[in-house]
């Protein structure tokens, strides 16, 4: 689903965000990207979701090489990726359902598909009886639950997470991760990152490491 | 989705941002009205002398085909005199109607027109000579033709005073002409003043939604989704700019109705103001939207790509 063939990037500041990263991440696998604050997680997801573009190297995003995607076609490759925030950016000034509703208005559905996806969406993380709340009058959990049922929405076949549970006490946090396990079980690739290792070590997925920009190292989940 | 359905959900879409963009100035109406009244008086100003010099011209227009001659005639020219050259006048191909006009008729329609009734009882006699009116045949009424025939009549020695009153209609015409042309240059300097004030509020409510916009981006609208609603906001300044630009003008022609109609009535004209034809109605409407649309096309374009994603 991912692949990143000694990807480079430097930002114009001059900093060397990524060195020389290589991984592949398959079709339907669940990963965590974890390392210090300032190893490059952000940069390596904002590669992904072409928000930056990588230095040097290639990267291939569903069989794309993104390194020679055109502008325009930047939007229609966001669409397979439900992107996940640590703080959320859910729009205040509308209800839960204009909010999980938005990835469908952009994709042109119609009035009556989006709201039956719409609902089922928010029934999956558990906010059915929310949908004409603002998000204001929600928890922390709950906003991002809302952030979650609107990047599942459209059914995408990626999910990609920053620091998901960052503002999140450990209980929810723990929530939080088991909505991301059930979604990957319905095939969906999941790449978060974390550093919530407390919390990641006790589930069995792939963990990438990165320290200063360098894969440090990828590990197997234990077990069979 | 079925391409059979594509069409009318493309047009369902639109008429949907459509409304939540008018909505949205609803929900700010201060704000919205204001801006909208800044529109709307800078499309007054041009359209409303506009037209203005258009009633002005088509007054002129009346007279323009009725160019008359008016012949007065020496005092000492007696009554049988003035009968005869009358007589004389009629037999003239140039001429097509001819009138002679009594000091006693002036007199009487000057008493009853001019207000000066009581300052003329004054008068131990009559001061007024005899006129002939005369209007050219239609082959002699062009400028160059009915200047010879003017020469012609000046000739005669019954003539005191040949007057061609196409002359100041001429130079009416073409002190409106020259009107008209700074109005346009007033218009292209307002339209353009439109132009800047969607273009401002159109900037002002994309930096206010900053926010919405990359996380529109985030999840893969386009830019031209992004867009739309921008450009529907520019639109609905423009259309509701162009609705207050027409209530100014029917207004302040209102206003002008009554002193105008009695103005003609003393000139025994039975002009009246014309205001905004329909025609006139939709080209305001048009000029508006279009100059609202194009203002916000120009600020998305400028401020849009400038808003991505970090």
């Amino acid at each position: 689903m991912i692949r990143f063939d000694n990807v480079y990037k430097r930002y114009p500041e001059g900093k060397e965000a990524l060195q020389g990263v290589s991984f592949h991440l398959h079709k339907g696998a669940m990963a965590f990207l974890t390392g210090h604050s300032g190893a490059g997680k952000s940069t390596l997801l904002k590669l992904v979701a072409l928000i930056e573009r990588a230095t040097r190297g290639q990267l291939f995003l569903d069989g794309e090489n993104l390194s020679r995607t055109p502008k325009r076609r930047i939007p229609f490759l966001r669409r397979k990726i439900g992107m996940i925030f640590q703080n959320y950016r859910l729009l205040f000034d509308r209800t839960v359902f204009d909010n999980v509703a938005l990835p469908l208005v952009i994709a042109g559905y119609r009035h009556q598909d989006i709201g039956r996806r719409v609902r089922a969406a928010l029934d999956k993380v558990g906010l059915l009886d929310k949908e004409r709340a603002l998000p204001i009058m929600l928890s922390g959990g709950e906003q991002q639950r809302v952030g979650i049922a609107r990047a599942v929405v459209n059914k995408p076949p990626l999910l990609i997470a920053d620091e998901p549970t960052g503002n999140l006490d450990p209980e929810l946090s723990a929530d939080i991760m088991h909505l991301f396990e059930q979604f990957n079980q319905v095939g969906v690739t999941v790449l978060i990152a974390s550093h919530d290792l407390d919390l990641i070590s006790t589930m069995p997925y792939t963990q990438i490491r990165l320290h200063e920009g360098r894969l440090v190292r990828s590990r197997r989940p234990a077990g069979p | 989705m079925k391409p059979a359905h594509r069409l009318p959900n493309y047009l369902a879409r639109h008429a949907q941002v459509a409304l939540n963009s008018l909505g949205r100035l609803y929900r700010s109406p201060l704000a919205s009205l204001m801006t909208a009244a800044v529109i709307g008086i800078a499309l007054a100003l041009p359209s409303g002398l506009y037209l203005l010099t258009g009633n002005l011209q088509q007054l002129s227009s009346q007279w323009d085909g009725s160019a008359s001659i008016s012949l007065f005639l020496h005092s000492n020219v007696s009554p049988q005199q003035s009968r005869a050259l009358h007589g004389k006048l009629q037999g003239w191909a140039e001429i097509e109607r001819l009138q002679l006009i009594t000091p006693e008729q002036a007199l009487a329609e000057f008493r009853t027109l001019s207000g000066f009734g009581e300052a003329l009882e004054a008068l131990d006699e009559n001061p007024l000579p005899f006129v002939l009116t005369l209007k050219p045949a239609q082959a002699h009424a062009d400028a160059g033709s009915a200047t010879r025939l003017l020469k012609k009549l000046r000739g005669l020695p019954e003539v005191e005073l040949a007057q061609l009153d196409l002359q100041w209609v001429q130079r009416f015409n073409a002190i409106i002409d020259i009107v008209r042309r700074s109005i346009w240059v007033l218009a292209v300097l307002l339209g353009l003043a439109v132009l800047l004030i969607t273009g401002n509020t159109i900037r002002l409510e994309i930096q206010n939604r900053r926010d919405e916009i990359e996380i529109t981006k985030l999840i893969g609208g386009t830019n031209g989704f992004i867009r739309r609603p921008f450009l529907y906001s520019g639109f609905w300044y423009g259309v509701i700019g162009a609705v207050l630009a027409a209530l100014l003008v029917e207004l302040a022609f209102l206003q002008l109705h009554g002193p105008v109609r009695q103005l003609a009535a003393l000139y025994q004209s039975g002009f009246s103001l014309d205001t905004l034809s329909a025609a006139e109605g939709l080209a305001l409407l048009l000029a508006g939207a279009s100059l609202g649309l194009l203002g916000a096309w120009l600020a998305v374009g400028r401020h849009l790509a400038a808003i991505e994603p970090a």
